[in-house]
């Protein structure tokens, strides 16, 4: 079930590499090749930074809140940061993709945003600088309607809340 | 002839010969040979042409009529040119043959005046196949109410033909969506059935989302973010005031009413775990229903408000499942493949409607309460979320089309489907729309 997953995901990777290196004759080839491992996003091209070398963001797979390697990777950057800025509070935004039912989705935002807010504290950042928000399906950064806009959506992003 | 009866505002009075018709409607099943139907224009006592602003007002109350019953899939509204016969003289007294001629089954004729600045409105409808009236009716109210008195004659007709209550003196809430995807702008809106007199209920300052109609009165339940916080509102459509009724220390959604109309239901979410919670609007106090590690949401009652609907992760996937409405005798009720969404309990009692994902598609489709019988009525690239017309014959739900890379080519619409499968049709809004919400009827 697993290796089928994966593998259909890997496929999904390949595919997306092909349709777009067909047609990437004018725009840059690099823009898409490598951006998603399995259906998680892995590329940079909506990041923000909370500060220098700190993303303010991390991906997730459909339907799924478990943060990958890479995504705590990126909130134990964000909680050393935090640490060093004490005064800083901060909100951390759940998101899913267009492809589901909206109440589901705003209790998955929900769910997302809590995975990255517990890493957090995991990490030593106190409960109460971290206050949490879903918007579901309603605030997607990416407008397209294919798998790899889907997984620049499906995301939580740490925000300074002042 | 007509027998005079004061109800509230409007003023109907009712006589009707209880003579056996040879018409009626069979509409449990998809009806590909609609019934013929002439609407003749109500006529105007020439005496009261000169109150009314309304040009024709007679003509425009039988279009009202003529449109919801062509809407419906089960009536054809013959030509008005092919008619024979003047609008009054047909209201004394039809003249079968000419009526049959163009194959007319049914004939509904009518009569307008204005008196002391107050609408009369009388029809009646005819058997002409049998050669007899049916029903006959009338009105009283103010002149604006005029699309009012066409969507009560219709609902009158419906209820004659096919023995069960009609839904189209009823209004829909919805969310009017405008702008770009990454930044939708969200409004509740109100329409009649019909896509008319449409009012904007909210400013788009904040984003609202899933208003639902309290099935006893003119409330509405909805969520908002208003400053930032998501949470369920209560908001009076007559008076526009609005409270928050989920102020818990998380964020409220997905609220329904209970049919009785003395519950609201919605899911409460706290520290990555969504629940499903009552509360009562005389006394506010809060029950917890469900306490589950997943995501419990989407809850909908029985109209017998003895068990509750709701959409649950806790397989694994979503799925739906049924349960009392204190919480116990948890039983799943989705099997079939693929996820199961927003299950919403139909007014007649007998089945769930609910959104099924399967492959990259997205499917309306009901099944029986014990999950039984599933069946898909509409397929599509997105749609979700339907809702019951107040009798239980048709759903109305939003479906969204697939957009390019840039974004471009993205919409939301209103779909209305009969439970039989046919009559898909969309449902007119000013902008794009989603969310609907079906009222009960304005007036039995």
């Amino acid at each position: 079930m697993n290796f089928s997953k994966s593998f259909r995901n890997t496929f999904l990777v390949i595919l997306l590499s092909l349709i777009v290196s067909a047609c990437a004759t004018k725009k840059t080839t690099t823009q898409v090749e490598g951006q998603m491992q399995g259906d998680v996003y892995t590329g940079t091209d909506t990041v923000k930074y909370l500060a220098d070398g700190v993303p303010d963001r991390v991906f997730f797979a459909t339907n799924e809140s478990i943060l990958t390697t890479k995504s705590r990777d990126t909130l134990r950057k964000q909680a050393n940061w935090l640490r060093e800025n004490s005064s800083i509070n901060v909100v951390v935004e759940g998101h899913a993709d267009e492809r589901g039912t909206r109440e589901y989705n705003l209790a998955l935002g929900e769910r997302r945003a809590n995975a990255a807010k517990d890493y957090l504290i995991t990490y030593g950042i106190s409960a109460d600088r971290i206050s949490v928000i879903s918007y579901g399906k309603e605030r997607p950064v990416d407008s397209g309607s294919n798998p790899l806009s889907w997984s620049k959506n499906r995301r939580s992003v740490t925000v300074k809340a002042n | 002839m007509f027998r005079i009866l004061n109800v509230a505002f409007f003023i109907i009075l009712l006589l009707t010969t209880k003579a056996n018709s040879l018409i009626e409607i069979d509409i449990t099943r998809g009806n590909l040979d609609p019934l013929p139907i002439a609407v003749s224009p109500l006529f105007q006592d020439n005496n009261s042409k000169n109150e009314i602003k309304i040009e024709n007002i007679g003509s425009e109350i039988s279009s009202v009529v003529e449109n919801n019953l062509k809407t419906s899939g089960l009536f054809n509204p013959l030509s008005k040119e092919a008619f024979l016969q003047k609008p009054d003289i047909a209201h004394l007294k039809p003249r079968f043959e000419d009526w049959a001629l163009i194959n007319a089954q049914a004939l509904i004729t009518g009569k307008v005046t204005i008196e002391n600045k107050k609408l009369k409105v009388e029809f009646r409808l005819w058997d002409i196949l049998a050669g007899r009236e049916m029903m006959a009716l009338a009105f009283t109210t103010v002149p604006s109410n005029w699309r009012r008195v066409g969507h009560i004659i219709s609902d009158k007709v419906y209820e004659r033909l096919t023995g069960e209550k009609g839904y189209f003196d009823t209004r829909i809430i919805y969310v009017s969506e405008e702008g770009p995807k990454t930044a939708r702008v969200k409004k509740l809106a109100i329409m009649d059935q019909d896509g008319f007199n449409t009012k904007y209920l909210t400013l788009g300052n904040e984003l609202v989302l899933t208003p639902r109609f309290n099935p006893t009165s003119q409330m509405v339940t909805y969520l908002s973010y208003f400053k930032n916080l998501p949470r369920v509102y209560l908001l009076d459509i007559e008076t526009g005031t609005q409270e928050v009724v989920g102020d818990f220390p998380g964020m409220t959604f997905a609220p329904r009413f209970s049919p009785d109309g003395k519950k609201i239901i919605m899911s409460f979410a706290k520290d990555g775990n969504s629940d499903i919670y009552t509360m009562d609007l005389e006394n506010r106090i809060v029950e917890r229903i469900t306490n589950h590690p997943s995501i419990d949401t989407s809850p909908s009652y029985s109209p017998d408000n003895k068990f509750i609907t709701f959409n649950s992760d806790r397989s694994g996937f979503q799925q739906i499942y049924v349960m009392k409405s204190d919480g116990s005798n948890v039983k799943r009720i989705s099997f079939g493949k693929g996820l199961y969404g927003t299950p919403v309990w139909s007014p007649r009692g007998d089945l769930i409607a609910f959104t099924k994902l399967h492959k990259g598609k997205f499917y309306i489709g009901v099944m029986r309460t014990d999950g039984s019988g599933e069946r898909l009525l509409t397929e599509n690239y997105y749609q979700e979320a339907p809702s019951w017309s107040p009798n239980g014959r048709v759903l109305i739900f939003y479906r969204e089309t697939k957009s390019n890379d840039k974004g471009e080519g993205f919409s939301a619409k209103l779909w209305s489907i009969d439970l039989t499968g046919y009559n898909e049709r969309q449902v007119a809004t000013e902008t794009d729309a989603s969310d609907p919400s079906w009222s009960s009827l304005l007036t039995n």
